[in-house]
């Protein structure tokens, strides 16, 4: 049973691996869509700052996408 | 000939791929808006205005104006000045009562009136902020890239000021990033007031003979007059070009916060076996909280929309845990403009010390706050945003959310009249946004 396990954990280790190994796949001229201000992480990067101003003084969390730590007296 | 064909096909291999690779810049500059009409030569401004207004309590309106600014060799500065205004009303933590009940304003001077089964608001919150942010990027080496950026924040009775600095590494043809960053920040808090000693009961002015020793049981109530709190955090990030439509980002933060973390307007109810309120305490919040979170993101393009979405863990050693999922999804409608639906669900233990009154008779803890905002909650948000780009590429947006606080009993026995009072009763708020790139 254990080595069942075992098997199973190593299989899907080595998954894993394969996965991350092709996702060196993406050439530089494969990236035009990821180039786009759309695609990026912060792309509302103002919708963000405002949202982060408003829960951080609302609820009991902040930071995570940036940091968290300051800011003002609204918490 | 062999040799002449095959030179020729690298040569014609090479030069699709650089018209490739220049076709992509020129979408990556349009796209980030290097290519409008701007300003100011090299520079390229975000602003937004935003109204948040909650159903009889707080009022807010605040203005953001960003800036960026291109000095070549992929070197930016960037500037952020952000205007906000506050009125309304503010829950205190008492508990709502069946009758009026009168509450000292926390300067000591003065004092407003809850009607009977309402929540206690405190309406004297009136403040205006503004914040500063400065940032510096610059490649180091090849594949190296570091920030260093300030931080300023001032309002009537708050200061904070913020350093902070990150390095990323590029890997895999810049298919994978590592970053590391680092803020450390000062904050001192000067509340008109000053700062009640822990647990100090609130004082009524009717119930000295003069102003002089009211004044005097005040002033004797008061800790200190000003007080402060460092922040230092880090945050590691890993971001991963999946695949030619996927990126995904995992970030681990821990934050460190010590100092004055209670808050001085805040109060608990003393209630006698009956649910009646005796007195309302000034709370007491632990000196340092150390915070930690995962926050996992997503970004799809799927058949011509753009999906992002993202989770948040954060716990803390105040055992205040807490998820947040967040879905953002872009689809393009007609000509130049889009639509961009937007959900939120948070959810979050209440921290231990949390507890929405005290019972007369029992031994004061160590540390009580019966601030919802630190109790057991639900909330959600749903919105979206329209947008169009305008003629020389300029953007402009609306941006129209619901956002609801469902604060939550976290097992805590209700004595008599509590029983049929609204105790943990809901915050609704309107959000709307109005957002301009030039």
């Amino acid at each position: 049973m254990n080595n069942k396990i075992r098997i199973l954990i190593t299989a899907l280790a080595l998954s894993q691996l394969a996965a991350c190994a092709s996702l060196d796949t993406v050439k530089p001229w494969q990236r035009g869509t990821l180039a786009k201000k759309e695609m990026q992480l912060n792309s509302a990067g103002l919708d963000n700052a405002l949202d982060d101003h408003i829960y951080f003084s609302k609820e009991g969390s902040s930071g995570g996408r940036s940091f968290a730590g300051g800011g003002c007296g609204c918490n | 000939m062999q040799l002449t064909k095959t030179g020729s096909i690298s040569a014609a291999l090479a030069a699709a791929t650089c018209t490739l690779l220049s076709a992509n810049a020129i979408a990556a500059d349009s796209n980030t808006g290097n290519s409008t009409d701007s300003l100011i030569e090299g520079w390229q401004f975000n602003s937004a205005l935003l109204y948040y207004g909650e159903t009889d309590r707080v009022k807010a309106a605040e203005a953001i104006l960003s800036a960026r600014g291109d000095f070549g060799d992929d070197k930016f500065l960037n500037l952020n000045l952000v205007l906000d205004s506050l009125t309304g009303a503010s829950a205190t933590g008492a508990v709502a009562q069946p009758d009026a009940q009168t509450f000292t304003r926390p300067s000591g001077a003065g004092s407003y009136t809850t009607a009977a089964g309402a929540t206690p608001l405190d309406d004297t919150f009136h403040d205006t902020r503004v914040q500063l942010d400065a940032s510096w990027e610059q490649p180091l080496t090849a594949n190296y890239r570091g920030t260093v950026g300030g931080h300023f924040s001032k309002e009537y009775d708050y200061l904070s000021l913020g350093i902070n600095g990150n390095i990323s590494r590029d890997f895999n043809h810049k298919n994978t990033t590592l970053s590391v960053g680092t803020s450390f920040s000062h904050d001192s808090i000067n509340p008109e007031g000053g700062i009640p000693s822990a647990f100090t009961p609130m004082l009524f002015r009717s119930n000295f003979a003069s102003e002089g020793a009211y004044q005097q049981a005040f002033d004797g109530s008061r800790r200190t007059d000003s007080d402060t709190k460092t922040t230092a955090e880090l945050l590691f990030g890993v971001t991963q070009v999946i695949n030619p439509d996927w990126l995904m980002q995992l970030n681990y933060s821990i934050a460190k916060a010590d100092g004055y973390l209670s808050d001085p307007f805040k109060v608990l109810s003393v209630v006698n076996s009956n649910g009646i309120t005796q007195q309302n305490l000034y709370e007491q919040r632990p000196d340092s909280r150390t915070k930690q979170s995962l926050y996992w993101q997503n970004k799809w393009h799927l058949s011509g929309s753009y999906l992002d979405l993202s989770y948040r863990y954060m716990w803390d050693d105040w055992s205040l845990n807490s998820h947040t999922a967040d879905a953002r999804w872009r689809f393009p409608v007609a000509g130049n403009w889009y639509i961009e639906p937007h959900a939120r669900y948070y959810t979050q233990d209440e921290a231990e010390f949390y507890q929405p009154f005290l019972s007369e008779g029992m031994p004061l803890p160590a540390f009580a706050s019966a601030d919802y905002r630190i109790g057991q909650m639900d909330a959600y948000t749903v919105g979206a945003k329209v947008g169009t780009v305008l003629e020389g590429g300029h953007d402009f947006a609306v941006r129209l959310e619901y956002y609801q606080q469902n604060p939550n009993n976290p097992g805590v026995e209700l004595p008599g009249v509590l029983q049929d009072l609204e105790l943990f009763g809901d915050v609704k708020a309107v959000m709307l946004q109005v957002s301009y790139s030039f």
